[in-house]
Parts: C-alpha cells; sequence; structure tokens
C-alpha cells in the first residue's frame, strides 16, 4: 500500500565528490518514491549548490579509499596524496569510474531533484560565512536558516544528517 | 502492449529515477515494462512498488538482466 504524506529532511554538509552522492541519491530516490523531501544545505554543502560544481575528491586522510586498479585495489600513501596534483588525480579517477559504472553525475541527482520537486535551502548564515551570493548558486533555491530546518525537521518521518 | 523502459547499464538509482518517470508518462491501470542490469534494482523495484502503490507484476531473472513489470495504480 501506498503511504501518502511520509516526508524526509536531510542536513547536507558535505561538497566533495564522493559524499555528494548520498544526500542526491537520497533525495532523488524518496521524492521518486512520492515523499516530500527537504534538503538544507550547510557549511561545505553548499558547494553542491553552485551553478558551476567543480567537486573534487582526495585520498589524503581517507585511509578506506581503494581505487580498483588492474584487478586490485590501491590506496595511495597519505604522504603522496599531499602532492599538488594529487587530488586533481584522484578527482579524474573517480570520475571515469562514475562514467563507466554507469553511475549518475552529481549534475545529473541535481537536475533530477529539481525536477521532481526536492525543496532545497541554503543556510544563509554560511552564506555569509564564505561570502557565497544568491548568483553564485543555481536558481530555485530558498534562502534560510536554523529554525527553518528545525520547523520542517518536526514535521518529517526521516531526518538525516550526511 | 506495454511501454518498454531500458535502464541497462545504469546503476542506483538511475533505475528507479528513470522508472518513477516513466510510470508518469502511461495510463492508470497499464503496464511498464523495466529492463535493468543493476542487480540491486531486484530488492529496489519491490520497494518502490511497496511504497508508490503501484503493482509489481513480475520480477524476473534472466541471467544478468532483470525484467521488471509493473502495473499503474495511482
Amino acid at each position: 500500500m501506498s503511504q501518502p504524506g511520509k516526508s524526509m529532511s536531510i542536513i547536507v554538509t558535505k561538497g566533495t565528490l564522493d559524499w555528494g552522492y548520498p544526500p542526491l541519491i537520497l533525495a532523488s530516490t524518496a521524492a521518486s518514491m512520492d515523499l516530500n523531501v527537504t534538503l538544507f544545505f550547510t557549511f561545505y554543502g553548499l558547494a553542491l549548490l553552485k551553478k558551476k560544481l567543480d567537486l573534487k575528491v582526495t585520498t589524503l586522510g581517507n585511509e578506506a579509499m581503494e581505487m580498483p586498479m588492474m584487478g586490485m585495489h590501491m590506496a595511495m600513501p597519505n604522504l603522496l596524496a599531499a602532492l599538488p596534483g594529487a587530488p586533481s588525480l584522484t578527482t579524474a579517477m573517480m570520475k571515469d569510474l562514475i562514467k563507466k559504472k554507469g553511475v549518475a553525475s552529481i549534475e545529473d541527482l541535481r537536475d533530477a531533484c529539481m525536477d521532481i520537486g526536492v525543496r532545497m535551502i541554503a543556510c544563509q548564515m554560511t552564506m555569509d560565512l564564505f561570502e557565497y551570493k544568491p548568483s553564485d548558486m543555481i536558481d530555485g533555491i530558498e534562502y534560510a536558516g536554523a529554525a527553518t530546518y528545525i520547523e520542517t525537521a518536526t514535521q518529517c518521518d526521516i531526518n538525516l544528517f550526511i | 502492449m506495454s511501454t518498454v523502459l531500458d535502464v541497462k547499464g545504469l546503476n542506483c538509482p538511475l533505475p528507479i529515477l528513470r522508472t518513477k518517470k516513466a510510470i508518469k508518462d502511461i495510463a492508470v491501470d497499464s503496464v511498464l515494462e523495466v529492463i535493468a542490469t543493476d542487480p540491486g534494482s531486484v530488492k529496489d523495484m519491490e520497494a518502490f512498488c511497496k511504497q508508490t502503490g503501484n503493482e509489481l507484476l513480475e520480477s524476473k531473472d534472466g541471467g544478468g538482466t532483470f525484467t521488471f513489470k509493473i502495473k499503474r495504480k495511482a
């Protein structure tokens, strides 16, 4: 049976190429399953709302990150990962994998969220803190603060922090 | 006649997102046939139908290719 009126909110705090995925996957999927979805982007999560996305991923300080390579899994020592150019290399490898495995791009998932009516709120305080202007961000989003999030969250069945 | 949606090669959550889009375009009580290669879509299609109230008439594993028949309800 369908369960009408279910809803979900997610606080989105991370803006790297890997951590951008969970909130956008969950939001687009939940909205496809008829949930009302609100995303509240704060701190580094704001990077996901920029008109021009330039997300990166690094293995630096992430010991669990291995890349499939030539039938094995390769990790990069922190000392190498700290070198200039290393994050760009890791990002290029990740984007290549994403393409090869039929995984949606962050842009596609964000578009899907917009199309299907996911409510997106940018944290006004972090906009000010990091000196972002609404013109830096995509259209169709709201700007609000903690009280707006809390009021929304009290009415949601699922509330996540990512 | 049923509408066919080919999501072969696409990974989570794209099969579900495409299915939602396609099911909106067919008439109530008609059937959407989805062909996928994502093994995760077997459980996910079940969950999707359960939540949205559409009826999963058939879920077939053709050895690496999965076929679903979904009847639009609401």
